[in-house]
């Protein structure tokens, strides 16, 4: 059977959501072989064992924290070469997508970013994506080369498959350009403990109507309240009153989450770019003519400030 | 020291227009209007910022590659305040890929010699967000990319980069790519005189054959993609939307507990 080539994304070992729903796609078209770069590597194997690696390699040195993206692309490279794989999966972060687009280029292949599904067809995988703000579904194939694809958090259920993995060490060279850009400094974002915006399952957002960053804590206590994480529109973060990282939209991030709830967003098009594609979409605002009304499966018209407090006491009181 | 900045940007279809597909599963630009990507204001904005806080001989040029209306966007850069501009323009572009992209953006800024090139974080149709990072990648030169500041100095240039778990401080020696996000800065409005200037300003035409490229490494025929299908979206089938009357809060409640989502 084909393998198939599965980028990790881990912090210190510990493996990030997406990366688990890449091996339960990466099934559906072959073996799955993990390759985890980086500290912690070698801790990595058991977790991706349970999701169905057969192989795992991984390769730890200090360019990869010391440098930007181009030492894990030349590692990549080295796992193509080892390997010979039917396709090369990699979550879709901002740098999962510079790392798949170098690979794909230096091996003279096709990519395919932001997949938000993957099956096998007669020519290789056939990725779905989500174009123009969600309004079309394209289905699409690389035609030339080994297919490297980018995949969106939440585009797979996990499912566990547990296989013994062949841990083995990955032999890299790293090239010219791999010390090009130095990474001089580096602040790890403190843990609010909510889940991170891109993977969470819900998704409660507040934008204009929130009206100041003190009133963010409405928000945050529904977020608690069913374990989502928060977002914000890009009028709330232009605004300065909640971070830019938890920013849903064009310029954003775009989360894809079983629920998303949006609490004093009208819903223009640049921030229906970023949550379209959520399961389940509830709004919150006080303008019956707001488009976001348009989205959704469950609207409430009405002042958020009533209506969240009231809704977060009512979801603590049901969960007892 | 003199310093040649190319900023690349991209004409798009205006995001809040409908946008379709072509027969040919290319975008369709007819049916839209289109604009300078929102996200590529902020690359000539910081283009424009090292030039004004530099004492340097610093020149600023846009590059576009892009059908004939793409000249709009160039027009825009440069009543913005860039020095002058480049438009690739060539029947054979029609729907190249991003490797393809970044092909004719690498051999143009190569022929225009540049220092820095500096990049919007990704376009506002396309949305990949893989064009800096491959066109340094061509040009074999340090990619300093996803930047919420940035800064040169010397032959260095500096910048922060907010990821997901991490906020980086980068630094990387000229010649170097660039991207930067919505957080870099404001993009100023073009002023009437910066207008009326732009209309005088150069715009070099050029095609594939003078950047040494041949039809078929770019267009639909050099694509390394193709799409099969484009469907558009069914209509979401309408929600129930209540008023709330002082009971909005537990309806809706009640409405997340029928989901299972309490």
């Amino acid at each position: 059977m084909a393998e198939v080539l599965v980028y990790v994304d881990h912090v210190d070992g510990a493996v990030r959501k997406p990366t688990l729903e890449l091996l339960t796609l990466a099934r559906r078209i072959g073996e799955p072989v993990a390759v985890a770069l980086g500290a912690g590597a070698a801790d990595t194997a058991a977790v991706l064992g349970e999701h169905g690696a057969v192989k795992v390699l991984t390769h730890d040195a200090s360019e990869y924290a010391d440098y930007l993206v181009v030492p894990k692309v030349d590692a990549l490279q080295a796992a193509v070469e080892a390997v010979s794989p039917a396709a090369v999966l990699v979550p879709s972060s901002a740098e999962g997508k510079e790392i798949a687009a170098r690979l794909a280029l230096r091996i003279g292949s096709g990519i395919i970013t932001d997949a938000v599904d993957l099956e096998a067809g007669d020519t290789g995988p056939v990725a779905t994506q989500s174009v123009f703000a969600a309004s079309f579904t394209t289905k699409s194939r690389v035609s030339q080369g080994t297919p490297v694809i980018t995949v969106k958090p939440n585009s797979a259920a996990v499912e566990a498959a547990p296989a013994t993995p062949a841990v083995s060490e990955l032999s890299v060279a790293f090239s010219a350009q791999a010390t090009g850009t130095k990474v001089t400094g580096r602040t790890p974002r403190e843990s609010t403990g909510r889940p991170e915006l891109t993977e969470a399952a819900i998704v409660v957002s507040g934008g204009r109507g929130v009206n100041g960053s003190e009133n963010f804590a409405i928000i945050e206590a529904l977020a608690d309240s069913l374990g989502a994480a928060v977002g914000a529109s890009r009028a709330a973060v232009d605004a300065g009153w909640y971070p830019h990282t938890n920013q849903v939209g064009q310029t954003g991030k775009s989360v894809s989450p079983q629920l998303y709830i949006a609490n004093g967003i009208s819903g223009a098009i640049q921030h229906r770019a970023g949550m379209q594609t959520s399961k389940t979409i509830v709004a919150v605002n006080k303008d019956a003519e707001a488009p976001i009304f348009d989205l959704v499966d469950y609207g409430v018209v009405g002042d958020l400030f009533d209506v969240v407090p009231a809704l977060t006491q009512e979801i603590n009181t049901r969960k007892g | 020291m003199s310093l040649r900045i190319v900023v690349t940007v991209k004409y798009v279809p205006d995001a809040t227009g409908d946008r379709h597909f072509a027969d040919d599963l290319t975008v369709d630009r007819d049916d839209v209007d289109g604009l300078l990507s929102e996200l590529d204001e902020y690359a000539v904005e910081q283009a424009l910022q090292i030039s004004e806080n530099s004492d340097d001989d610093i020149e600023v040029t846009v590059l576009t590659v892009g059908p004939e209306d793409a000249k709009d966007a160039l027009r825009k850069a440069l009543s913005m305040g860039a020095d002058k501009a480049i438009h690739v323009e060539d029947d054979d572009l029609h729907g190249t890929d991003a490797l393809g992209t970044s092909l004719v953006l690498a051999k143009a800024v190569e022929k225009a010699g540049y220092d820095l090139v500096i990049s919007g974080m990704a376009s506002t149709d396309g949305t990949m967000g893989v064009v800096p990072a491959l066109l340094a990648e061509r040009l074999g030169v340090p990619q300093v990319t996803l930047l919420s500041e940035v800064s040169v100095e010397g032959g260095t240039v500096k910048g922060r980069r907010d990821g997901d778990s991490a906020t980086e401080q980068l630094e990387a020696s000229l010649p170097a790519v660039v991207s930067v996000t919505d957080q870099s800065g404001e993009a100023r409005y073009p002023s009437f005189k910066g207008i009326m200037a732009a209309k005088k300003k150069p715009v070099e035409a050029w095609d594939l054959s003078d950047l040494d490229l041949e039809a078929g490494q770019v267009g639909l025929e050099g694509s390394y993609t193709t799409v099969d299908s484009a469907a558009e979206r069914p209509a979401r089938t309408a929600g129930t939307i209540v008023k709330d009357e002082g009971e909005g809060g537990k309806q809706l409640a009640e409405f997340l507990a029928s989901q299972k989502f309490i």
